[in-house]
């Protein structure tokens, strides 16, 4: 993690020095990718193979220079000898002889363009003096005009300190000339060692031969090669463009037609040229496009007949039912005078009607959730408000069962975009259900009647409305299977308020529509809260509610395990 | 108990228009028994001329209809009188209803409704004929004659169906009190439990169609955000 701050920060001169840019199309665009590691490869190739035929054509000309040179030099001494050899009676003297050694050498190294040192004589056992002897700089060396003695290697010089060393070559930078005139020609140093037949000493002779032919040939290799690798590469990355060009337009065109597929778009497909990779790229896209199609037209055909069904069963059977309701409330009112056994059949088909009526009425909205077709009417709503008028409609029965209704509400208003008519049902909805069972089984021993808490808050994200029982409570897991639909706690209860097994079902949708959570929780014995959290805003994520899901008198049995389910999320 | 059918003094005469013969013959019973006489159309196509024939005080509409649509019989009697309109609709789909009330409709109710909820309803929209005491009344340049029935500005006579008539009145009678809709809709509407609000706020729309100088700007109908409706400055 130490190493974050830097990261940010070469993140940061990346973004500013405009290298972040580069790095963006690099990691974006194949294309580059393909002709930047083409280029980069050939590259390495072509200084690869440069470098190995530069390497070999250098040792083969050197090689046969160096060749030539040595016998040259062989040939050189070897005449040189033989010249002492026959002068030897003419010219005792040693001096002259040496002279006599060196001078045409070093003519006819001016005319053929080689530099000539003699240094000497080289110390012997045998030799007078015994000074060693040998070097350049020791005096007594005769060299071409305008050479730089320091030309020969002291590698060289070295080798030549005994006598009957054997001849050596080595390279050598050879400096002509002085000051500002001093020039630096690459050449071959040879040595061989010569010994005067007027008094035995032995001399070093060094041979200085330039190679600028050979560099010459170097450099124009060089160059040729340098060319002919800049133009190799720029054709193979002219190339590797094309090629990627090629490869890299249908991928665009397929993501090009994708994007247009995902957005809807569906006729969408790509054309097929060939029938090579690429065409069965286009080819199985295609056959994706028309199966995906296929599959949502499908999809919308039955979403569509759905709809319709559930519209069309809702006519035809509403507009028999209102006849039979009508005909029904006739019969009802009319049974006074009926005799005893056709009053109390008008009667319960005026209450079977009523129970019909609202099952009804909770099938076609379910269907309709089912279908998609619910849609919201959005207004800014006082849950307070509504919550204070469902309670006021639900007083008389909750007289008659004996509960007392509580609001609870935070002494201002508690605003949510919510659909009034969806909000209010659902809160009728958790009210009557809390009165269906505000009395358990335990309520007899209890003194006074039992109550119903209804109790709504806001902040600012989110409005919140609680309805809390303290009847016979849910059992461990129960507080999911609530919202399921026709669930039934205990398939034995009765339910005087009339509800259809589907009123939970149908809030809970109703809350999803709003982007709100509707949540239960219960314990045996101890009663049930649901709360309704809507957002403050439609569409907003809903993240915390202002109102919490546990009771606050409940949290007081902090050791039993809290059996809060999620109901909706 | 249920009062013959040839009495001279009913409460009021409805038009029935709806294409199931067993419905409508049982609204006829109904609306017998509470006191109405019926008339009854089975085809929209032919509801005009009962229109003009029986001169009802009521007209029970229902939107699905063979030779018209009932939207648009709606919109033809609108034309031409300000009757109460009540539609009867087997969709209680928002679009549906909204469609009918800007279509001129005054209130609706969906199948299968209970037949007293429909008697409360028709009594609600004949009532107003009860004679008011003269008062004249000004909301923005509007000047209002309440007796008259009749809504002037600047000399020129504003037609209102007597609903939107009702709505004006209820707000220029009390020029600085903000009204929700509840509280209109059981002032105006004569509906004690809360009904459906969108129909106050299509009849706003309505009202604000006819009398505002410019509808999107409202001046005399002024909405109160999260409240409910006032009248606008005078």
């Amino acid at each position: 993690m130490t190493t974050s701050p830097w990261l940010r920060r070469w993140g940061r001169f990346l973004r500013l020095s405009g290298l972040g840019t580069v790095l963006a199309f690099w990691r974006r665009s194949i294309r580059v990718r393909m002709v930047v590691s083409t280029v980069v490869l050939t590259a390495l190739a072509v200084v690869l193979v440069g470098w190995v035929l530069l390497v070999q054509t250098r040792s083969g000309l050197l090689d046969h220079r160096v060749d030539a040179t040595l016998a040259e030099v062989r040939e050189e001494v070897a005449e040189a000898e033989s010249g002492l050899a026959a002068a030897s009676g003419v010219d005792v003297d040693a001096s002259g002889q040496r002279t006599d050694l060196v001078e045409p050498i070093i003519e006819r190294g001016l005319s053929r363009g080689f530099w000539v040192v003699l240094a000497g004589p080289v110390a012997d056992g045998t030799a007078e003096g015994g000074s060693s002897g040998g070097r350049i700089a020791d005096g007594g060396s005769e060299w071409s005009p305008g050479l730089d003695t320091a030309s020969v290697p002291a590698k060289l010089e070295d080798h030549f300190q005994q006598v009957g060393a054997s001849s050596a070559w080595t390279y050598a930078d050879i400096r002509t000339g002085t000051g500002a005139r001093l020039q630096h020609t690459p050449g071959i140093a040879v040595g061989s060692q010569v010994t005067l037949p007027a008094n035995g000493t032995t001399y070093n002779l060094y041979f200085l031969v330039p190679l600028t032919q050979e560099q010459e040939t170097l450099t124009l290799i060089t160059r040729g090669l340098l060319v002919a690798g800049l133009i190799l590469i720029v054709l193979i990355g002219a190339a590797s463009w094309l090629v990627a060009r090629r490869v890299v337009t249908p991928i665009r065109l397929a993501r090009q037609t994708a994007e247009r597929l995902a957005a809807g778009r569906l006729e969408e497909r790509m054309a097929v040229t060939g029938e090579d990779d690429l065409a069965r790229l286009a080819v199985s896209f295609n056959q994706m496009a028309n199966n995906l199609q296929n599959q949502i037209r499908q999809l919308e055909n039955l979403s569509r007949v759905q709809r319709r069904f559930t519209s069309d069963v809702s006519h035809e059977l509403r507009t028999p039912l209102t006849t039979v309701r009508m005909a029904s409330d006739v019969l009802h009112d009319a049974r006074s005078r009926f005799d005893p056994a056709a009053a109390r059949a008008a009667e319960l088909l005026q209450k079977e009607l009523d129970r019909f009526e609202t099952l009804l009425v909770d099938l076609l909205e379910i269907s309709r959730f089912d279908a998609g077709a619910a849609a919201l009417d959005v207004d800014d709503v006082d849950l307070v408000d509504v919550a204070q008028r469902v309670a006021d409609s639900y007083a008389p029965l909750a007289v008659k069962r004996g509960v007392r209704l509580e609001m609870h509400t935070p002494g201002r208003p508690c605003l949510a975009e919510a659909d009034v008519r969806r909000v209010e049902r659902i809160l009728r909805n958790l009210v009557a259900n809390a009165i269906d069972h505000a009395i358990g089984p335990t309520a007899g021993s209890r003194s006074g009647p039992a109550t119903i808490d209804i109790y709504v808050d806001a902040d600012s994200h989110a409005a919140a409305v609680a309805v809390r029982d303290h009847g016979v409570g849910l059992a461990p897991g129960e507080a999911a299977m609530v919202f399921n639909r026709f669930w039934r706690s205990d398939p034995a209860r009765d339910r005087a308020s009339g509800g259809t097994g589907l009123g939970l079902s149908i809030a809970l949708e109703d809350a999803r529509l709003h982007g709100g959570w509707l949540q239960a929780w219960g314990r045996p014995a101890e009663g049930a809260q649901f709360r309704l959290t809507l957002p403050r805003r439609i569409g907003a994520p809903l993240r915390h509610s202002p109102l919490p899901l546990v009771p606050v008198d409940a949290i007081d049995h902090a050791d039993q395990v809290a059996r809060a389910a999620e109901g909706a999320s | 108990m249920s009062l013959p059918a040839d009495q001279t003094t009913t409460r009021g005469n409805v038009l029935v228009v709806d294409d199931d013969a067993s419905l409508s013959e049982m609204l006829a019973i109904v609306l017998r028994q509470e006191g109405f006489d019926s008339q009854l159309v089975a085809r929209g196509d032919e509801a005009m001329d009962a229109f003009h024939d029986y001169k009802p005080d009521v007209v029970l509409l229902d939107l699905m209809l063979p030779g018209m649509d009932g939207i648009e019989v709606c919109k033809q009697i609108r034309q031409e009188s300000g009757v109460p309109i009540v539609m009867l609709t087997a969709k209680g789909d928002t679009v549906d209803v909204v469609v009918g009330l800007e279509s001129g409709a005054d209130d609706y109710v969906v199948k299968p409704f209970k037949p007293k909820e429909l008697i409360a309803r028709i009594r609600a929209r004949v009532r107003r004929y009860d004679s008011a005491p003269s008062e004249q009344l000004t909301i923005g340049d509007l000047s209002i004659d309440v007796a008259g029935h009749q809504v002037t500005r600047a000399g020129q006579a504003i037609a209102l169906t007597p609903l939107e008539f009702d709505l004006l009145v209820c707000l220029a009678r009390k020029p600085h009190q903000v009204f929700s809709r509840e509280v209109l809709l059981e002032q105006v509407w004569g509906y004690r439990h809360a009904a459906d609000t969108r129909l106050v706020n299509v009849h706003v729309q309505r009202l604000r169609s006819k009398v505002e100088h410019d509808p999107e700007n409202p001046e005399i109908v002024v909405t109160v955000r999260g409240v409910g409706y006032k009248a606008g400055p005078v």
